[in-house]
């Protein structure tokens, strides 16, 4: 038997209460020891007080080609942010 | 360095007469910073060289914990045990981020595993020399690991942006791993003149083999120029030797030891120190697979991953068991 151990990408939340970040992969033949073997690769330091581990083939991306379709709409619309509109000296707090 | 003479399978370098369209925009996206993501759009040799390159890296990082090893059980106090054992686990780590990394492009750990089994693929020449005393692990973080930071750090700037991630990663931990080489190096030259001499012995070996680590000159080579166009070869082999014997020389004058050189001198003009001609022959020799320890590496590993089949194996059937159990219970 030559089949490998499946793949699965590794997310870890930091102490801070960050949201759980993208860190890597690793192999695992079930997600407990996917868990066991993140703790091992990913957490020698302290770097996190949870861990998610998810198939890598359940994982559905968007597609590099469409990142033009996907992403450009938001270029045009700068009013989204609060630095669009000048605010006059006086006015303070705001 | 950890991925010596990689080749990038051409003949000369791409010039932009010589690209398609679509490699024309990849090479301007890449003279913009802009990171390669394993899903984008790239040349066919691009991928086939990065997968050699992350992979003799990883090898490396592999075949580096035998010589460590080697003297987990003979360190001379329990924390020096404790410290070595933390080292040898971060390489291990190093070697399961870079494979990661180089599965990305489509390969797939177990060809890894067999290329390098089979010879195909080549690891670091350093690691076919033996640790034959405590000196030379000392040595070995502070030498083996401080060279390894120099060729690291410009590499968390390359193009590719899961093997620049992985860099950042082991360059965090790199430190540590040198600055405990030199912490022991420093306990034996402030000890007895046994302990000092047996410093300066391992000092006496492995600067050539350190120094060999960088490779050849490759100012010539049309493999370093591509892999510079690509921006997965940041600074040239030349550049980071002299960086390392600048950073190092100081070191080994503070330790009172002796560098097995009698060119070294600082060279006031250059602002560099100057050095003596590296021999190129035992290198090659080591590359080869006729270093000291080269079949014994590879015996090593070949075992270990043998010996394993059978967990491996073992750990798959029992998750398949699992998984079809649940699946009858939520029937």
């Amino acid at each position: 038997m030559s089949s490998e151990w499946p793949l699965w990408e590794v997310f870890i939340r930091s102490q801070h209460g960050l949201a759980h970040k993208h860190v890597g992969s690793l192999h695992a033949p079930d997600a407990e020891m996917a868990v066991r073997n993140a703790r091992d690769v990913y957490t020698r330091r302290n770097e996190g007080v949870s861990i998610w581990v998810v198939r890598s083939n359940d994982i559905v991306a968007s597609s590099p080609d469409e990142r033009d379709a996907l992403f450009d709409p938001a270029t045009s619309k700068v009013y989204r942010h609060p630095t669009f509109f000048p605010m006059p000296e006086e006015v303070k707090h705001i | 360095m950890y991925a010596q003479l990689v080749e990038t399978g051409l003949k000369k370098v791409r010039d932009v007469a010589d690209m398609t369209p679509e490699e024309q925009a990849f090479q301007a996206r890449i003279d913009a910073d802009v990171k390669i993501e394993p899903k984008d759009w790239m040349p066919e040799a691009y991928r086939r060289t990065l997968i050699r390159q992350i992979q003799q890296h990883a090898h490396s990082e592999v075949v580096g914990m035998l010589p460590e090893g080697n003297w987990i059980t003979r360190a001379p106090s329990l924390q020096r045990k404790a410290i070595l054992m933390a080292k040898v686990q971060d390489e291990a780590g190093h070697g399961l981020y870079l494979y990661c990394a180089a599965e990305t492009l489509g390969v797939s750990r177990d060809e890894m595993i067999a290329d390098l089994h089979a010879g195909k693929v080549k690891y670091s020449s350093i690691f076919n020399y033996p640790t034959l005393t405590w000196a030379d692990i000392g040595t070995i973080g502070w030498l083996v690991d401080g060279a390894a930071i120099m060729n690291q750090i410009p590499l968390c700037r390359c193009s590719f942006g899961p093997y620049a991630r992985a860099m950042i990663r082991v360059c965090k931990e790199e430190s540590f791993h040198q600055r405990q080489g030199f912490d022991i190096m420093l306990a034996l030259c402030r000890g007895t003149d046994d302990q000092k001499a047996m410093a300066q012995d391992a000092l006496n070996r492995w600067w050539w083999p350190s120094l060999m680590m960088f490779g050849p000159s490759d100012a010539e080579s049309v493999h370093s120029a591509q892999s510079a166009r690509w921006k997965i070869k940041l600074l040239s082999n030349d550049e980071l030797r002299q960086r390392f014997v600048d950073q190092t020389a100081p070191q080994a004058d503070f330790l009172g030891l002796r560098i097995p050189d009698d060119r070294l001198a600082w060279n006031e003009e250059r602002g560099h120190y100057d050095f003596g001609e590296i021999d190129w022959q035992e290198f090659h020799e080591v590359i080869q697979g006729h270093g000291p320890c080269n079949r014994d590496r590879m015996r090593t590993r070949v075992k270990a991953w043998e010996d394993g089949a059978w967990v491996r194996e073992a750990a798959l059937a029992h998750a398949a068991k699992r998984a079809k159990r649940e699946a009858k219970q939520a029937a």
